[in-house]
């Protein structure tokens, strides 16, 4: 073990107390955590020592229980300018254009403080988009809450929901997509994944490694508050009843101040004044400072009464470990103070040299010009604990068959029920609330195709994303469902036209130390792994949220893919909307009637169990690059992917989002009714299309199985011999739960 | 047509206006900071939408106060148009150059969603290419745009023809259907009394291109430079 020779042992401040045990315990660091640190150090740490070591140790900041699975994911392709390691991951999207994203999970927070906890998920998110020189253009959130009926469950979709749109629609980014579901595993529990998607000039990409020894090292934004101490170490721990008393570790946003901070950084990176930027996310102050002099083999020296503050007699270890909100760290070139001071005075934001870069690779930390922090900078990344965690791998449960599940009483009552359950019924009322709109490029709205399609300005190319994650699937059996997640994200990035290029993971789950838990992480990765590699879809970014449990419950494992593709002529992206009669609807892909896991059994069968759909990589390959061909030829007006509810739920869907009804009949098969239009099978897709000959031909020709289901046309959906409904009382049903649920009288 | 856009710190839609102007007019309008006291003659200022000062005090209040705006009042005195969109409808109103306030939205949400708009007048400079009566779908994006004024104001208002827009269902139907946010009499936009000033919610430079929320709005732009250029 390397112990760095340290010239400055710091003093002890006046009011300092003595490292105990539980002072140790209370910084989340294990004892033999602890025993590593004495060891790197040589001496008993200050306290501000001791609060960098926890958070830089904390499994939000360190990954020590996941890095050893996250390597597994593949991360390159010739698109992929830069995978995991940097503030987000960044691909090539041609004619010099670059598109930066990423997801993060802000769950523990949102829990606390929904409003709050949320707002911050997007500021946080956006800050490490545009801190790699971005300007970010769409943001999309999944959401995941407790069962409807959990007291708790109202109060946190309404904070949520009013926090996200807060920030983003005063930061003038569109929402644009995402996901909301309700379970029991999230009542205690809930998860706010927050995704944002950026552009930048492939030439102008900053990244957070330092350079120059004496380049001074600069803090801009917001000044530095109590709020969100120990923010980092939370985010890393179980919850419990005293989990409400953690209010505040929850940090307070101000998107007006991140809208400046946006606007003044862009306009610095125009210059060439910056080495190297950083946001201040978890673990504020210290985590920001420690990275880039890691990254750039550096040492750096801080003098933290340089810190602008918001609050009189701030201490040290309260500076390090703020998680105020919208500030950064940036390393100029030398000379370069004056020119970046003037910017970020024009945008009336706080600015201040804070300290410079050294040769020693120890973070010195002064104080009114005393020592009072020295550490290491290099052992406390080689010797971060790592932690290979004993897991069991989650068995496959029995495959149910079609027979095992009853067919419907009511067939119109099944369809009604499930397009009006909470999973399924339609989430206007929430991103009516976000301004999807901004921006002027929104080409495929919320809920009018599978992925939300933004045009890049100047041009015709069109960016498509979404996020996707099917927890009970992945709960069943971990493999399957990671392999599902990331198979229909790619799935409805093609629904779109658009070529699926690369993903963006947040890993949602339990505690690691158990190893029913840290096996369902591995089942997960090990399916991702799998289904990134076939499908060529990269992970370039991510973010791991463990502990979510409250008294011993986990949540659902819920592995979230974010994902983007793009689309050359924006012209030609289609939604899943049928806004015409005499179209031919044709079901692309194989139908085996998968009843297990699937929103049937559950929502009218009242049953959660079997096996979930298993998911044929080289089919999802031929089934999709097939649909995107015949986009890209335009020959299809509408296309949707199937997934939850199957095939007649999809069908009710493009009716109702669109205005036109169809008339559809089984084709003839020995597979139950029930399966053929509620089973959940993969890799399959419908599209309506004016010229089916042609399509049927082509899909015949290149393997893909393809039926001709029937016509547009008429104000009802009927399936023939079994449904028959106005579209208007689908339509009830489907937007009716969420407005009546969200308003009702307490 | 020369045009200016204002920009606020919180400003998030000049970029958008800007657009719909250069896509109109073929040429970009002239930016112009809030701290500017002065600024180069123009045919037509626009007050985008936002969150200028991050709507803190009251929306549009800070903004109304700010340097840019002293000048933009004696302007819009001799007679300059001024399109004041959103944000800066508030900031107009704020700024005493229309009548009446915007309050919060009746439900107390955010709305994001397209509406239907009747045009009340073809007569002034900012709807000369729409018909009175047509029915019109653009998207509005607000937490504050319940507008209201005293019952003496509106009188005078609707005797003098200064409204320019009205809430509706598809079918321009003004009733409670179409009002997405509780404003009386469902008036979306006003004008001044010489009808040089106008002040609306809703976002027309969102609704200029088939692709990205229809074309509706794009004769507002339209009208514009066939008066002023």
């Amino acid at each position: 073990m390397t112990i760095a020779v340290e010239k400055n042992p710091p003093v002890k401040l006046a009011d300092e107390p003595e490292i105990t045990p539980q002072i140790v315990a209370e910084h989340g660091l294990a004892p033999d955590e602890y025993e590593r640190l004495l060891k790197i150090m040589g001496r008993t740490p200050t306290m501000v020592e001791l609060g960098i070591f926890s958070a830089m140790w904390s499994e939000h900041c360190s990954y020590k229980s996941s890095k050893v699975w996250l390597k597994k994911l593949p991360t390159k392709a010739p698109w992929v300018i830069q995978g995991p390691g940097e503030n987000a991951g960044v691909i090539d999207i041609g004619d010099g254009q670059a598109a930066i994203f990423k997801m993060e999970s802000h769950n523990h927070p949102s829990y606390i403080e929904p409003y709050q906890g949320a707002a911050t998920g997007v500021g946080g998110i956006l800050r490490d988009v545009f801190t790699m020189g971005a300007r970010p253009i769409a943001n999309l959130n999944a959401l995941r809450f407790g069962e409807p009926s959990h007291p708790r469950t109202r109060h946190l979709v309404s904070g949520v929901v009013a926090g996200i749109g807060g920030y983003g629609n005063c930061m003038g980014i569109p929402t644009v997509g995402g996901e909301t579901n309700f379970h029991a595993a999230y009542n205690g529990n809930i998860l706010v994944n927050a995704m944002t998607v950026g552009i930048a000039s492939t030439d102008r990409i900053f990244y957070a490694a330092a350079a120059g020894v004496g380049n001074p090292l600069v803090y801009v934004g917001s000044k530095t508050g109590r709020d969100g101490i120990h923010g980092a170490t939370m985010a890393s721990a179980e919850f419990n009843e005293d989990s409400e008393e953690k209010r505040p570790t929850v940090q307070v946003g101000d998107p007006f101040v991140e809208k400046l901070l946006l606007e003044a950084c862009l306009e610095l990176m125009a210059t060439d004044a910056i080495v190297a930027i950083q946001d201040m996310g978890a673990a504020g102050l210290t985590s920001s400072s420690f990275e880039m002099a890691a990254k750039g083999g550096l040492g750096v020296v801080v003098e933290l009464d340089k810190v602008p503050m918001r609050e009189q007699g701030m201490k040290p270890y309260e500076l390090m470990l703020s998680e105020s909100q919208e500030r950064m760290l940036i390393v100029l070139k030398p000379g370069r103070e004056e020119q970046a001071r003037r910017i970020f005075e024009k945008w009336e934001l706080d600015f201040a040299v804070i300290g410079r870069l050294t040769d020693t690779e120890r973070m010195v930390l002064t104080w009114h010009g005393e020592v009072v922090g020295n550490v290491p900078i290099p052992p406390l990344v080689t010797e971060a604990p790592v932690y290979e965690r004993p897991w069991i791998p989650t068995p496959l449960p029995a495959v149910l068959d079609a027979s095992q599940v009853p067919a419907p009483k009511d067939w119109n009552a099944s369809l009604l029920a499930l397009m009006g359950c909470p999973d399924l019924a339609s989430k206007a009322w929430i991103w009516h609330q976000y301004d999807h709109l901004i921006m002027g490029n929104t080409a495929i709205r919320p809920q009018d195709g599978d992925a939300a399609v933004v045009r890049v300005n100047g041009g015709h190319k069109g960016l498509a994303m979404t996020s996707d994650c099917t927890p009970r699937y992945v709960q069943a059996h971990p493999e399957t469902g990671g392999r599902q997640a990331v198979a229909e994200a790619w799935r409805n990035i093609t629904a779109t036209g658009a070529k699926p290029l690369a993903v963006t993971d947040n890993m949602n789950f339990g505690n690691p130390q158990k190893p029913e838990i840290m096996g369902q992480f591995a089942g997960a990765i090990m399916g991702m792994a799998e289904a990134c590699r076939v499908l060529e879809f990269p992970v370039v970014s991510g973010n791991v949220s463990l502990y979510n449990e409250t008294e011993g419950r986990p949540i659902l494992p819920t592995p979230t893919i974010g994902a983007v593709g793009v689309i050359q002529d924006i012209a030609k992206a289609v939604g899943s909307r049928l806004t015409q009669g005499g179209l031919a609807v044709i079901l692309v892909g194989e139908t085996r009637g998968w009843l297990g896991q699937s929103l049937y059994l559950r929502e009218v069968c009242g049953r959660e169990d079997g096996a979930p759909p298993p998911v044929d990589l080289a089919a999802e390959r031929r089934n999709g690059d097939f649909v995107r061909n015949q986009i890209d030829a335009r020959r299809i007006a509408a296309c949707h992917d199937l997934s939850d509810g199957g095939l007649l739920t999809a069908l009710a869907e493009m009716c109702i989002s669109g205005g036109t009804g169809m008339e559809v009949a089984l084709p003839s098969t020995d597979i139950p009714s029930h399966a053929f239009l509620y089973g959940e099978d993969q890799a399959r897709y419908v599209i309506a299309t004016g010229t089916p000959d042609e399509v049927l031909d082509v899909a015949r020709g290149a393997g893909v199985p393809a039926v001709l289901l029937g016509y547009s046309g008429g104000e009802s959906l009927v399936v023939k011999d079994l449904v028959s409904l106005a579209l208007g009382e689908i339509k009830t049903a489907h937007e009716a739960w969420l407005p009546s649920y969200m308003n009702a009288p307490e | 047509m020369k045009a200016s856009v204002l920009v606020f710190p919180g400003s998030n839609r000049e970029a958008d206006v800007a657009q719909a102007i250069e896509l109109v007019t073929g040429r970009r309008p002239n930016m112009v900071w809030h701290g500017a006291g002065d600024f180069e003659k123009t045919d037509l200022i626009v007050i985008p939408g936002g969150f200028s000062y991050g709507d803190y005090l009251r929306c549009g209040a800070m903004a109304a106060q700010s340097p840019v705006m002293a000048e933009v009042k004696k302007r819009a005195a001799q007679g300059v148009p001024v399109l004041a969109i959103c944000n800066g409808f508030q900031i107009a109103a704020e700024a005493g150059l229309l009548p009446g306030v915007l309050m919060r939205n009746e439900n107390l949400k955010f709305v994001c969603a397209d509406v239907h708009l009747k045009v009340e007048t073809s007569q002034s400079l900012f709807t000369n290419r729409y018909q009175a009566g047509q029915v019109i779908k653009v998207p509005v994006a607000h937490a504050e745009g319940n507008y209201f004024a005293d019952a003496e104001t509106l009188k005078r208002v609707e005797d003098r023809g200064q409204v320019a827009f009205r809430y509706c269902a598809p079918d321009g139907a003004v009733d409670g259907t179409g009002n997405p946010n509780g404003s009386i009499r469902n008036i979306a936009g006003v004008f001044n009394e010489t009808k040089t000033v106008l002040g609306l919610m809703p976002h027309p430079e969102n609704a200029v291109e088939p692709m990205f929320g229809g074309t509706d709005g794009k004769a507002l732009f339209e009208g514009l430079v066939e008066a002023l250029s």
